[in-house]
């Protein structure tokens, strides 16, 4: 067991699945498992989104807020069949489709954190999720030097 | 049923509705009158397709009413737009799976106006956005967005876990817009939840509209509902003096102060129809779909044509319900729209057709429709959308052009 002090701590309510650790991917803006992302190869592939281009599998992935429809219901258990799902998903708030997604496809997923996790993790940081107490820690701060793993 | 007594497919839908629930700050379940099911091949993929298929073997059996969505393949029509034979073999064993469960195989997004009409406070597990926001806005039913796995569960279950929609206090209108542009036809509507959703978009917030002297068709709600759910995730609207939760703007808001209010000003629907700009005059496609057609949407189409051909370069499509298709043959519309030149395509909306095929195979790009949502949608799959008033695109599909 990994036993790094945590160099901040997010706190929200209970979100679902187990606890991961993992490498931050932080994005400004919404996510949609369909409309967003390549599900054969796991990549952004909207233009305009501002993770254009980066892979989300095997990230702690980082989203303002949950968009579109119903499609990422399913989308996200593809996606972990492909070996290509994040590792988990964090909200500054979601919507009941994404959690839909997140529990089919077993990824663990928090939202409605203090302080807010968009303009607290930044990409690269390594991150422990532990949804079932509603906990987020930053344990390592690479993002602040910009290093990617 | 969590102890399996019920069998494995049962469990595992009574433990994810428990999971997303909990989530959600629900303490308890509601029975629901009927499901409605999105899962195409399209959405659900090899995993999901999968999943399904191994629910029906553990003995899944729906135990309310449950209404499939539209599939990415019309059974009669697929080879005329290059869909490959190996993504229809896999819809074809969705369908199967499905109906054993004992799913009504509509292919429907309009079950709202054909299969299952809602009825004030009935609790439902329903996944397709549109008929959601149709469902709770002007039924004044209760749903949240159920979606495919969702619903599936609520198909097995016959029951939802409580939060968002199925509780008054969520109901309530968190921001008002007072439309001073006048919408006068399905586009309009559509153009005016465009307008709103790009400017509010969150699954919790609920618009109370205030719209003058306003007497919209079904048709034309449905249109409205359809672009607020897609470009604002939204899944309730209030129009006041119309919709049944609000007589009144101070019943719609439950009496609390708004938190913004919004003003469509005269104009702002011509500058919605404008953001949409054709890269040339060439029109591939004029698509009427998203939501499905209902009868009476297809009647006016037929009507508007008037016996006009369809340009050789321009393909027109219409996608309806299987209902609807049998009624519109038995009035000879079917056929009026094939001898101009057009299509009538059941069980299928266009957007979730596998577009990115269909534009790869057939060289698709620029698409002509009066529908906001699918405006939205098919952009994400390489096409030029352009979204324009019924009379615009039905000239346009016979000169085969769209000028400035």
């Amino acid at each position: 067991m990994t036993m790094a002090t945590a160099t901040a701590v997010l706190a929200g309510p209970a979100g679902v699945g187990g606890p991961v650790e993992g490498e931050a991917l932080v994005s400004t803006q919404g996510f949609n498992a369909r409309y967003d992302l390549d599900r054969t190869r796991g990549v952004f592939s909207r233009p305009a989104h501002d993770l254009y281009g980066q892979s989300c599998a095997g990230k702690i992935v980082v989203f303002a807020t949950a968009k579109g429809g119903i499609a990422t219901s399913w989308a996200l258990l593809d996606l972990k069949a492909r070996g290509l799902a994040p590792a988990a998903l964090i909200f500054r708030e979601t919507n009941p489709v994404m959690v839909q997604g997140a529990v089919l496809a077993d990824i663990p997923l928090v939202h409605r954190l203090d302080p807010d996790p968009v303009t607290t993790i930044r990409t690269g940081d390594w991150v422990r999720v532990v949804p079932e107490a509603g906990r987020v820690e930053i344990l390592r701060r690479d993002g602040a030097r910009g290093k990617t793993w | 049923m969590l102890a399996g007594r019920h069998g494995p497919a049962v469990r595992w839908a009574l433990d994810f509705q428990v999971r997303v629930g909990t989530f959600f700050g629900a303490t308890r379940m509601v029975p629901v009158s009927s499901a409605h099911v999105a899962a195409d091949v399209g959405l659900t993929g090899d995993a999901g397709l999968e999943f399904v298929e191994r629910l029906v073997e553990q003995g899944a059996r729906v135990r309310v009413p449950a209404v499939t969505d539209p599939r990415s393949v019309d059974f009669d029509h697929y080879r005329e737009f290059g869909q490959p034979e190996a993504h229809v073999a896999k819809e074809r064993r969705l369908v199967e799976a499905l109906t054993k469960m004992g799913m009504l195989p509509c292919h429907t997004c309009i079950n709202y106006q054909t299969v299952t009409p809602p009825r004030f406070g009935e609790h439902l597990g329903w996944g397709d956005t549109g008929s959601v926001i149709f469902a709770n806005s002007v039924a004044g039913a209760r749903s949240n967005f159920e979606g495919g796995p969702a619903a599936v569960a609520a198909a097995l279950t016959g029951r939802v876990p409580a939060y968002g929609f199925h509780l008054p206090e969520q109901r309530r209108a968190t921001f008002v817009v007072e439309v001073r542009d006048r919408p006068t036809e399905w586009a309009d509507w559509g153009a005016l939840g465009c307008w709103i959703g790009r400017r509010v978009t969150s699954y919790w917030e609920v618009p109370a509209l205030v719209v003058p002297d306003t007497d919209p068709s079904v048709d034309d709600l449905k249109h409205l509902g359809a672009a607020l759910a897609s470009y604002g995730s939204m899944a309730m609207f209030h129009l006041v003096g119309v919709t049944p939760e609000a007589p009144t703007l101070d019943v719609a808001t439950g009496g609390r102060e708004p938190a913004r209010r919004l003003v469509v000003e005269p104009g702002a629907l011509a500058e919605v129809y404008a953001s949409f700009r054709p890269e040339h005059a060439q029109i591939d496609l004029v698509v009427f779909t998203a939501p499905q057609l209902s009868l009476l949407e297809v009647q006016t189409i037929v009507e508007r044509l008037d016996g006009r051909r369809v340009a050789p370069s321009t393909r027109l499509i219409l996608t309806v319900n299987h209902q609807v298709r049998a009624e519109a043959e038995r009035f000879g519309y079917v056929g009026q729209i094939e001898r101009a030149g057009g299509l009538v395509l059941a069980g299928v909306c266009f957007y979730v057709m596998t577009p990115e095929i269909l534009r790869e195979v057939n060289g698709y790009r620029t698409i002509l429709t009066n529908s906001a949502k699918l405006a939205n949608i098919i952009a994400g799959s390489g096409y030029n959308p352009i979204l324009r008033r019924l009379d615009v695109c039905l000239d346009a599909a016979v000169r085969g052009r769209l000028d400035a």
